[in-house]
């Protein structure tokens, strides 16, 4: 429980300000998904990267995006913050289209290299960004106490950051990514290079995050990380092998292990699992 | 719905957002400068390097007549020089290190990013163009006909100028090696053009007309004017007013040039 050490206040700790469990019980709409696709193409100088992607992301879950270096996650996850332009097909994200300017404060977003100020303290980082995201006064304080005590940076405030090891770099840049408390967190690559009880505790954050109600899409290239996810695409070559539950794969694929189910979704694309997403997104609601 | 799921989520900005935010210009500018703050050695070569060389071309000419005929040229170019150079660099590396794609997926304009880059390195200017013009006022004996305030307003626009084409020329930098290289590429041939080196109206008809085009020909205009009459003419308004619409050319082609999207 390291990462969360720094704020943790017995069982009062919650990740995020508020109990927004609270609206998804008042409604259905949980099964509304944040982000929707249908026949998704990115094409970049030529090369297709994302090939006719259709797909749904549910609220209020972790979801995996897995698959070898290369093969579009990092293009998709950029095309679902608005940095990427659309070559054909539709995207929307929380009911706007992707990169609408109102989004800009509702998404989250954390890239493989941290981008960061690497010239500048803990504090100049995350106040310039913090107020760059409209937070002032106060709720900006807060919101930087609130997100340094959460990726366990007690301690390194006043430090030029240049200065920091890459774990601690890695996590400044989460930091940036958390500080708005967006509705939806696009993470790409956030646990590579992290040790493993970095690790872990991370994925400890990222799932107390999606219960208080924040959507979460966690991209990796290691297979053990699969399994802590609500949910998985597996991609391959701007494709999606299987778009299921961890379980479900598993299940349909009769593999011992997501790795293995991987290589047996690789060797036969047919034989994907599809779950059909809204039912995915009521199943897991369905769960305790 | 985002206020029951982050009640501390900013408020969705209005529909038609202003085309400049003071707030977010303000904070870039503060932004800038504490990174300047953090080096220290920057700092002092940006403050220095203009009074050095004003210190050497004293000592080159060894004449005061020719001192006080060429000094306020010079006065207007390496602050120019050093601000193109520097704002090139900067803007560069933001690219190269992806704080300038997070801030695009961030709800920053562009122009509060480019105006908070002129407001720091306007600052810095001032204080660079204060330095070298008190050097040279006393220690190097430059005289000027009237106050030097007019002299002091125009090399301060002028290093705003360089700024400004310096961060849209950044925006055709693919690497910081290719940004350096503008220097030379973007800033000599103007150097050479602009009557530093041979008079302007001594120069064969497709010189002067390309002199006549380029922004630092204006600025090095103004300060000759400048040096040759004690009070305010109106030729020197219409170089300062050339120079600022370069600047704000540039500004706008900058932000123009950014993209908050890749294709």
């Amino acid at each position: 429980m390291r990462l969360v050490a720094g704020c943790a206040r017995g069982d009062d700790f919650r990740p995020w300000p508020a109990g927004p469990r609270l609206w998804l019980n008042e409604t259905m709409a949980a099964a509304e998904p944040v982000a929707r696709a249908r026949d998704l193409v990115v094409r970049r100088s030529g090369h297709i990267i994302l090939d006719d992607l259709t797909f749904s992301i549910a609220r209020g879950q972790v979801t995996g995006l897995l698959g070898p270096s290369g093969c579009g996650k990092t293009t998709l996850m950029r095309t679902l913050v608005g940095v990427q332009a659309i070559t054909k097909g539709e995207l929307s994200v929380l009911g706007l289209s992707a990169g609408h300017p109102r989004l800009r404060a509702r998404v989250g977003y954390a890239t493989q290299d941290p981008a960061v100020y690497t010239d500048l303290t803990l504090t100049e980082n995350l106040r310039y960004f913090g107020t760059v995201l409209g937070l002032r006064g106060r709720r900006l304080t807060e919101a930087i106490t609130r997100t340094i005590g959460q990726l366990d940076l007690t301690g390194l405030e006043g430090r030029v950051v240049g200065t920091f090891s890459g774990g601690q770099l890695a996590r400044v840049g989460l930091a940036v990514a958390l500080l708005g408390s967006p509705e939806l967190l696009v993470l790409d690559e956030p646990t590579v290079g992290l040790d493993p009880v970095l690790r872990h505790d991370l994925w400890t954050m990222f799932h107390r995050l999606a219960d208080s109600g924040a959507t979460l899409l966690v991209s990796s290239h290691v297979m053990d990380e699969a399994a802590r996810c609500d949910y998985l695409l597996f991609m391959r070559e701007g494709r999606f092998l299987a778009e299921a539950a961890p379980r479900e794969i598993l299940a349909q694929t009769g593999a011992a292990d997501l790795e293995g189910a991987f290589l047996r979704l690789a060797a036969h694309p047919q034989a994907a699992p599809q779950a059909a997403p809204q039912q995915a997104a009521l199943q897991e609601e369905g769960q305790p | 719905m985002s206020a029951a799921l982050a009640p501390t989520a900013p408020a969705a900005p209005a529909e038609r957002a202003p085309l400049v935010s003071w707030a977010l210009t303000q904070a870039t500018a503060r932004r800038v400068l504490a990174q300047l703050r953090h080096d220290p050695r920057t700092i002092a070569m940006m403050l220095a390097v203009p009074s050095v060389l004003m210190i050497l071309l004293r000592y080159v000419l060894n004449n005061p007549m020719a001192l006080n005929r060429f000094a306020p040229e010079y006065i207007g170019v390496f602050p120019f020089v050093i601000m193109f150079i520097v704002a090139a660099i900067t803007t560069q590396r933001e690219r190269a290190r992806g704080t300038l794609e997070r801030l695009m997926a961030m709800p920053l304009g562009k122009l509060d990013l480019l105006a908070g880059y002129a407001i720091a390195f306007g600052l810095v200017a001032c204080a660079q163009v204060a330095v070298v013009l008190i050097i040279s006022l006393t220690w190097l004996g430059v005289t000027v006909p009237g106050s030097a305030v007019p002299m002091a307003v125009v090399a301060v626009l002028d290093a705003v100028l360089g700024m400004a084409l310096g961060l849209f020329a950044s925006a055709f930098a693919r690497s910081e090696f290719q940004a350096v290289q503008f220097m030379p590429a973007f800033v000599l041939p103007q150097a050479l053009l602009c009557g530093l080196v041979v008079a302007r109206d001594h120069m064969t008809p497709v010189l002067s007309w390309l002199s006549d085009v380029l922004p630092l020909s204006y600025a090095v205009d103004a300060m000759q004017r400048i040096s040759a009459s004690a009070s305010w003419t109106a030729a020197m308004s219409a170089d300062v007013a050339v120079i600022l619409a370069f600047t704000a050319a540039a500004l706008v082609g900058g932000a123009l040039t950014l993209r908050r999207r890749t294709r």
